[in-house]
């Protein structure tokens, strides 16, 4: 894999805290990279740190082989879409888009503008004010505008967060196909692991300004590296002690199971079901074991009735050393 | 998340600190400096004993201090139920009527004091008219003393409160009245336990501003006072006495008077808790049901509307008597644009038009830098001494305008460049400093609120898109400053043109301006061309006004 983008060691701490601490990382030319993470994590300031809004304290960033940690962002050529879009409101559609076009002749800039909305699905919109826009079609000029100068990375920042939740799904694979036929390569931030797995090619978990794991979503999904990785993508039963013994695993180890990888069985880890959510094709059924811990299990809806005690055997686990904190 | 600056919108961090240290510094020569020369020249010296001797001090500063909490409960009497009048209820001419009410905040006081004095004054209209109807040999009345004074203050001040409620009351949300009375309150508790105190902040500010405004009122204290004092026009005599080191003492009592005002009211305050909250419907306005209650409060409304724009029209129509031509009857024999013609013809007559011009409009850009200097230091550059630029931006405000007019005088009459003290008294730098530094607190705030609203992602995204710090500040933060930036400079530029207060203290023949010829008019009962001026600075007050007002 060629490395387009690289940040090699990158760390940034606020007044108090760590929002950033030695990260590494290497994007492909061509490549959509997600930073996922719960808030508080860094994924907001590592984009900005690409963006160049913010210095690292120490660390590199390269493009192409070219040091850009020190370039301010008017001359790094990274495109950015903001959370709340940033569109200027004093200016129409078009003015918008042509923004960063400044410097060419008027012919040329007009031709470039069309495009870049003809790009998104907006031709004809130069002369609409923003406000007039609705969330989405705002998005999408900003898109356009951070897509017209024809930057050398694109940068999202929660780019489907403003979005009504039935549009998300649709604006994200029209999100894909877009950021596919331009071949840009591009890193956006999320908080939401459906997202994240949708729209990236691979997917770059933070936690506590830390780089966790960098993996394709199934990786991530299927190998975790930590128990962060683990319980943060996807549902996870997390088992311990005795009963971690009970699905598989030994006294000294954290086991985590997938709701779907546990089953209802003659015999195993003992409990009785609380809670029963029906999903239409399966049900998750919440149970308490004896030893008091709480787990999911993902099975056939008529598999157990609320109250019923059960036994419950894990398929596939993953296990982590005991952690000695 | 987001770091707390963006730092593509810096310099080098210790280059902002040191504009910021450049600025802070500065303001404080301008606005802190002189004030600190007038308590240094009032602490020795035999003054402090002779101020404490005299009953006239003391008998001054309670003036001042009970005229000032006298127009508060006046002025309230008159805005708050005006409020609720025109917040709560439907009637025809609402609108109209709504926006013409507020008209006495907006003109210069001194505007308002002129208009008083031909329409109320012992040989105003009013007058003249009973005199007639009456048949007396004298005017029925003197509009001299307290009771003057405070009609005008009235008159000038209520808006504050009608403004303040008002503004208040929009924000009041429907569902906290229904749910007060869904737990069984009736109307006068709900008003008592649920109105009342959301408006508390509303009602404290227009308190505190009716307060400072009537604690630093000279104009009508100076016109209609008689011999009466309060301690704005005690100070101006005492300086024109030549009694400078009393007059410093006078100075200081004043400004501590209305320092511990502005600490006293700003703490009974409060959290505006509705802005907490966030924003919910206001309740809708009730049709007024029965026909003649109806009735009534548009006839009272539309009357209330005559009366107050009645001193504005017996302005205009002042300004078209010509000299000498109207001596005891009850309306003026003869109309003309004879006044007009001479105000424009004469050169020495048209001097202080284009002096109050030319010192508003350069108080007014020096003003306008400062505060958007000021701003982009304290919002986007978070310098360490941002506290300290924004208290000396307000604080102007805080103390009555003779109080920094003495002030400015004390430190600039000497020649002591060491001392950062050069001689402007006399030149033509001191009034445009004078209306720079009255203008610092409204042109700052307007600006400074400006920029706080501006998302910083604008510029980041401007950045991102090629945009230098300069190009990003023409293209993209100017424009949208542009609201806040004319309205703070229309506020700016209406406080210089119609100032009276620190003109009187600082002006020399050759800067003198509107204000101070339309009182030497007077003085030689020119009466129309003093009107004259008074209809130019109402119009043009009204037009920057309302060119300032337009989003």
């Amino acid at each position: 894999m060629s490395d387009f983008l690289r940040l090699e060691g990158l760390s940034k701490r606020f007044a108090t805290t760590i929002a950033v601490q030695d990260v590494t990382l290497a994007i492909a030319r061509g490549e959509i990279l997600a930073l996922l993470g719960p808030s508080g994590s860094g994924k907001t300031t590592i984009l900005r740190l690409l963006a160049g809004f913010e210095r690292p304290d120490s660390g590199r960033l390269r493009v192409d082989g070219e040091e850009i940690t020190a370039v301010p962002p008017a001359r790094r050529r990274f495109g950015m879409v903001f959370q709340h879009y940033a569109l200027f409101p004093h200016l129409d559609v078009g003015e918008n888009v042509a923004f960063g076009l400044s410097a060419l002749e008027r012919a040329g800039r007009d031709r470039k503008v069309s495009a870049a909305l003809e790009l998104v699905d907006l031709a004809g919109f130069e002369r609409r004010k923003v406000q007039e826009l609705s969330g989405g079609q705002q998005q999408r000029v900003a898109l356009a505008r951070a897509l017209a100068p024809e930057p050398r990375v694109l940068l999202l920042d929660e780019p489907l967060s403003n979005l009504d939740p039935t549009l998300r799904e649709r604006t994200r694979r029209e999100l894909r196909g877009l950021i596919q036929r331009v071949g840009i390569t591009t890193v956006f931030v999320t908080h939401e692991q459906e997202e994240a797995f949708d729209l990236g090619d691979r997917v770059a978990v933070l936690s506590a300004g830390r780089l966790e794991q960098v993996g394709t979503p199934d990786e991530l999904y299927e190998r975790p590296a930590t128990l962060f990785v683990a319980t943060f993508v996807g549902r996870a039963n997390v088992f311990r002690a005795a009963a971690a013994r009970a699905v598989g695993g030994r006294d000294d180890q954290v086991v985590v199971v997938r709701p779907e990888r546990l089953r209802f069985a003659d015999a195993g880890l003992p409990g009785i079901v609380k809670e029963r959510r029906y999903t239409g094709a399966a049900a998750f059924y919440l149970v308490e074991g004896d030893g008091g811990e709480r787990f999911e299990v993902l099975a056939d809806p008529a598999a157990a009735r609320v109250g019923e005690r059960v036994y419950v055997e894990a398929v596939r686990t993953i296990t982590f050393a005991e952690p000695d904190r | 998340m987001s770091g707390p600056f963006p730092a593509a919108l810096r310099v080098r961090p210790s280059g902002v600190q040191l504009l910021g240290l450049a600025l802070a510094l500065l303001l404080a020569w301008l606005v802190v400096y002189p004030i600190l020369i007038v308590a240094g020249d009032a602490a020795h010296g035999d003054a402090l004993r002779a101020f404490v001797d005299r009953p006239g001090e003391w008998a001054a500063l309670w003036a001042s201090l009970w005229i000032s909490l006298a127009s508060v409960a006046l002025a309230a009497l008159i805005g708050v139920p005006l409020a609720f009048l025109f917040e709560w209820f439907e009637f025809p001419g609402r609108k109209t009527l709504g926006a013409l009410v507020a008209l006495p905040a907006v003109l210069p006081p001194f505007v308002g004091v002129l208009a008083f004095l031909f329409l109320y004054g012992e040989s105003g209209f009013v007058a003249r008219a009973l005199q007639h109807l009456l048949g007396l040999t004298r005017a029925p009345w003197r509009l001299q003393g307290a009771g003057a004074i405070l009609l005008v203050h009235a008159y000038s001040m209520y808006a504050y409160f009608y403004l303040f409620t008002r503004a208040g009351l929009a924000k009041l949300d429907q569902s906290m009245l229904e749910a007060a009375q869904a737990l069984g309150a009736g109307r006068a508790r709900t008003f008592a336990r649920v109105v009342l105190p959301l408006l508390r902040p509303s009602l404290a500010g227009a308190a505190l501003l009716t307060f400072m405004t009537a604690l630093g009122s000279f104009s009508a204290p100076y016109v209609f006072g008689g011999g009466f004092r309060v301690m704005t026009t005690q100070i101006y005599s005492t300086k024109v006495n030549g009694d400078l080191a009393l007059a410093m003492v006078e100075t200081l009592s004043l400004a501590l008077l209305a320092v511990a005002g502005l600490v006293l009211l700003r703490r009974t305050q409060g959290e505006d808790l509705l802005v907490a909250l966030g924003k919910g419907t206001a309740p809708r306005r009730r049709p007024i049901a029965r026909p003649a209650v109806r009735a009534s409060a548009t006839a009272a409304g539309w009357l209330f509307a005559v009366l107050l724009l009645l001193p504005h029209a017996t302005l205009l129509l002042v300004s078209l008597v010509p000299y000498a031509t109207w001596t005891t009857e009850t309306l003026p024999p003869l109309l003309s644009l004879v006044n007009y013609r001479r105000v424009f013809a004469e050169p020495e007559r048209l001097r202080p038009l284009l002096n109050s011009f030319w010192m508003a409009s350069v108080s007014t850009l020096a003003a306008l830098a400062v505060a958007l200097a000021a701003a982009w230091l304290v919002v986007r550059g978070r310098v360490r001494l941002r506290r300290w630029i924004e208290s000396f931006l307000e604080l102007p405000w805080a103390l009555p305008g003779t109080v920094f007019a003495v002030a400015l005088a004390t430190a600039f009459g000497v020649h002591r460049p060491l001392a950062l003290r050069w001689v402007l008294v006399g030149t033509a730098v001191l009034l445009p400093l004078a209306y720079l530094a009255r203008a610092l607190p409204v042109t700052g705030r307007a600006i400074l609120a400006g920029f706080r609203q501006l998302d910083p992602a604008l510029e980041e995204a401007a950045a991102s898109l090629g945009a230098g710090r300069w190009v990003t500040l023409r293209r993209v933060t100017l424009p949208l400053l542009r609201p806040a930036l004319t309205a703070g400079a229309s506020l700016a530029f209406v406080g210089g043109l119609g100032d009276f207060v620190s003109s009187i203290v600082l002006y020399t023949y050759d800067t003198r301006p509107i204000a101070i010829e339309i009182m030497s008019s007077l003085r030689l009962n020119e009466i129309g061309v003093a009107a004259v001026f008074g209809v130019i600075l109402m119009v043009c007050s009204a037009a920057v006004l309302s060119i300032g007002a337009r989003r």
